[in-house]
């Protein structure tokens, strides 16, 4: 049953912990040194099942004590799996080379406690990812969850202030009811099909309403962990409140976590019971999103919380796949060039959005502050923050040759043999929405100061400057590095006509929405007075602060309670 | 009705009573304890499941006992990371509450722009 090259599944789960287990013995002073060991160790090993999947053209398997399933557990890991395990050791990788700077402890130096924990809980939340990425049974992605959790919430708060404890509390207290609802749909699943290893489980599974309520509740779960919106309570604190590095690391890896056990539970488990009105409802709260979370971002006056209400719309991206994904003759999910590109999504946010808030964090630590509207001058005094800035920007918005762009045409492609229409206006319109706050934030960090004095720049490390940049352009490179595996046509020249074209009409109608919303007028003082005053400037401040106060109402406990429950009740009724 | 139905009517109780806690009340503390009271719901239905689906030879499932007791120890764990975090946002700020509105942070504005 182990194919050859299974260990190293067992190798990706237990080198992080072990490390992170080393660095807690070992002390304080030894903890990047460990950190830098197991990172080189974990990355052979992801390599290592690469190239082991690759010569064996199948899933690696590693059977556990040599139990086999149903009895026993099993690891798995397929082409979702080793592509998100690679990625994974990547953007770990780009972090720790960001982190140095923030957290490094020299020799002499006083221990003190967030660094140390930052290194422990890093490598644990790699560990779980990895869990994640290779468990073969649902029980043991529950385990695989609950880690992740666990290693992320402590990553909220690790300066201990008042505000940054209670998102943390948040956080960890909606991801607690979540984790409950898919322990209770996998309980149920067990009691109706004796078994939770998903090969085994998708050949008993049927249509009927036991299925339907236990998916109901597993998807549920999974989405308040996710954060799809209307779940969304915890992000925005949490992902804003923390520090860069670990932004980065909640806002680019924690989240595709419990997404890709989504993926997971749909397309591998339950192909045959989900139904078309269900997909159509994941895509829909992801197209809301992506539209409500741009919108909010643009009126937000600290650039964290701009990035971590980008994160909220880029989430909505990920679930676009799941009707484009569905054939609607044999009435199942098939794994076609929509979970292509859906992988391909999650992969380009993972890199753009850490380079994003990394750059987010630097100018915040330049600055002394992150306040949008005194971002003058910033662009001349630390023009490589900026840069990342703008390029996962691009990448975010799926500029030729990004991987969101390639996940774009994909998830076209597929949506065009579905007959489904309605997806394309989202997939086409959503990147002038991206465009908007990237665009917004850009044009203030380029204005002059409007004083003579240049703004007073802390001088900031150029190792995280530079790894802020390396994977904005990881980003912005994808297509470039998936060109063997999909068809060639699908990737152009960025000068293209129709490229450039689409690019600068993106822009073109980001600057619009952002000379519409934004809290300050975009343009300089003397056009803003005038501009500020039209009857299209007073509806778009209307529409902006409906959606904040719209924001402010679904992220109240209450809210956000119901909404789970409605959203539990209506993906089962649509089975 | 036999016992193990009975078990799950009433793990069906226990749940409904936890999540009614977990949305309405507002302490965090009571929240925890709701999480809690979800959890033993869930865990004494996996129980009366696993006595359903016992073989005839066997008084019961031996799988879900194994899979509860992990459960078990994951939900504990979470109980004691929950109670250190209360614990520690009362030290700090001296009142418990999860209401995410920081006084005057990511409140809309109300008059226009200026």
């Amino acid at each position: 049953m182990t194919t050859p090259g299974g260990l190293l599944l067992v190798l990706a789960i237990l080198v992080p912990f072990i490390g992170a287990l080393l660095a807690l013995a070992l002390g304080a002073h030894r903890v990047t040194r460990v950190a830098a060991v197991t990172y080189v160790a974990g990355l052979a090993i992801a390599i290592a099942a690469a190239q082991s999947y690759v010569e064996q053209g199948e899933s690696l398997v590693y059977v556990l004590g040599g139990w086999a399933p149903a009895l026993g557990v099993a690891l798995r890991a397929d082409f979702l799996s080793i592509v998100m395990m690679g990625v994974v050791a990547i953007v770990v990788g780009g972090i720790m080379l960001f982190a140095r700077a923030d957290f490094a402890m020299p020799a002499g130096a006083p221990e003190s406690r967030g660094p140390f924990t930052f290194w422990i809980l890093l490598l644990a939340i790699w560990g779980a990812l990895n869990l994640v990425f290779v468990s073969g049974d649902l029980f043991t992605l529950y385990v695989a969850l609950e880690l992740l959790t666990f290693a992320a919430v402590p990553m909220v708060c690790l300066d201990g202030r008042a505000e940054t404890l209670r998102a943390a509390l948040r956080y960890l207290v909606f991801a607690l009811a979540g984790s409950i609802l898919y322990l209770l749909g996998a309980v149920l699943l067990y009691g109706a099909y004796g078994t939770l290893d998903i090969p085994l489980l998708a050949e008993r599974v049927r249509a009927e309403p036991v299925a339907w309520t236990a998916a109901a509740l597993m998807t549920t779960g999974l989405l308040a962990k996710t954060a799809l919106f209307p779940l969304h309570l915890w992000l925005p604190p949490a992902h804003a409140g923390a520090p860069p590095a670990a932004s980065a690391t909640l806002s680019a890896l924690v989240i595709k976590g419990s997404w890709f056990l989504v993926v997971r539970l749909w397309f591998d488990v339950l192909p045959g019971v989900v139904t078309w009105p269900a997909t159509q409802v994941l895509a829909a709260l992801g197209a809301t999103v992506i539209v409500f979370g741009s919108l909010v971002a643009l009126r937000q006056e600290r650039l964290k919380l701009l990035v971590a209400y980008s994160t909220l719309a880029q989430i909505g991206y990920l679930f676009l796949m799941f009707p484009l994904g569905f054939d609607p003759v044999s009435n199942t999910l098939v794994q076609g060039a929509a979970l292509t590109g859906g992988l391909l999504q999650a992969i380009s946010h993972a890199t753009a959005k850490a380079g994003m808030f990394m750059a987010a964090g630097l100018i915040y630590a330049a600055l002394g502050h992150d306040r949008i509207a005194d971002l003058a001058g910033v662009a001349r005094a630390m023009p490589l923050a900026i840069a990342a800035f703008a390029v996962s920007g691009l990448a975010l918005m799926g500029v030729v040759p990004s991987g969101a762009y390639l996940a774009k045409k994909l998830l076209l492609e597929a949506s065009y043999t579905s007959d489904q229409w309605w997806w394309t206006l989202v997939l086409q319109g959503g990147a002038a929405f991206t465009a908007g706050y990237v665009v917004l934030v850009l044009a203030m960090a380029f204005r002059r100061p409007a004083s003579a004095v240049a703004p007073e720049i802390s001088p900031v490390s150029r190792l995280a400057q530079w790894a802020a940049l390396g994977l904005s352009a990881c980003s912005l490179a994808i297509a470039l590095a998936a060109r063997g595996w999909v068809p060639a046509g699908l990737i152009k020249s960025p000068f293209d006509p129709v490229e450039l074209g689409t690019t600068v009409l993106v822009v073109l109608a980001g600057t619009l929405l952002a000379t519409g919303f934004a809290r300050r007028p975009l343009l300089g003082s003397r056009v803003g007075a005038a501009a500020g005053d039209g009857p299209l400037r007073a509806v778009a401040v209307a529409v902006g602060n409906a959606c904040e106060h719209g924001d402010a109402f679904l992220r109240r406990w209450t809210s956000a309670g119901i909404a789970l429950l409605l959203v539990a009740a209506l993906i089962g009724v649509l089975f | 009705m036999n016992v193990a139905t009975l078990y799950g009517l009433c793990a069906a109780v226990l749940i409904g009573i936890g999540l009614y806690g977990l949305i309405v009340l507002p302490h965090p503390l009571r929240k925890i304890l709701s999480f809690n009271v979800v959890g033993s719901g869930v865990f004494m239905l996996f129980g009366a499941l696993a006595k359903r689906g016992a073989d005839a030879s066997m008084s019961a499932d031996p799988v879900p006992q194994a899979l509860l007791i992990t459960g078990i120890v994951v939900a504990f764990s979470a109980t004691a990371l929950a109670v250190a975090l209360v614990v520690r946002v009362i030290e700090v700020s001296g009142s418990a509450t999860l209401s995410s509105e920081a006084p005057a942070k990511g409140k809309p504005e109300t008059s226009g722009p200026s």
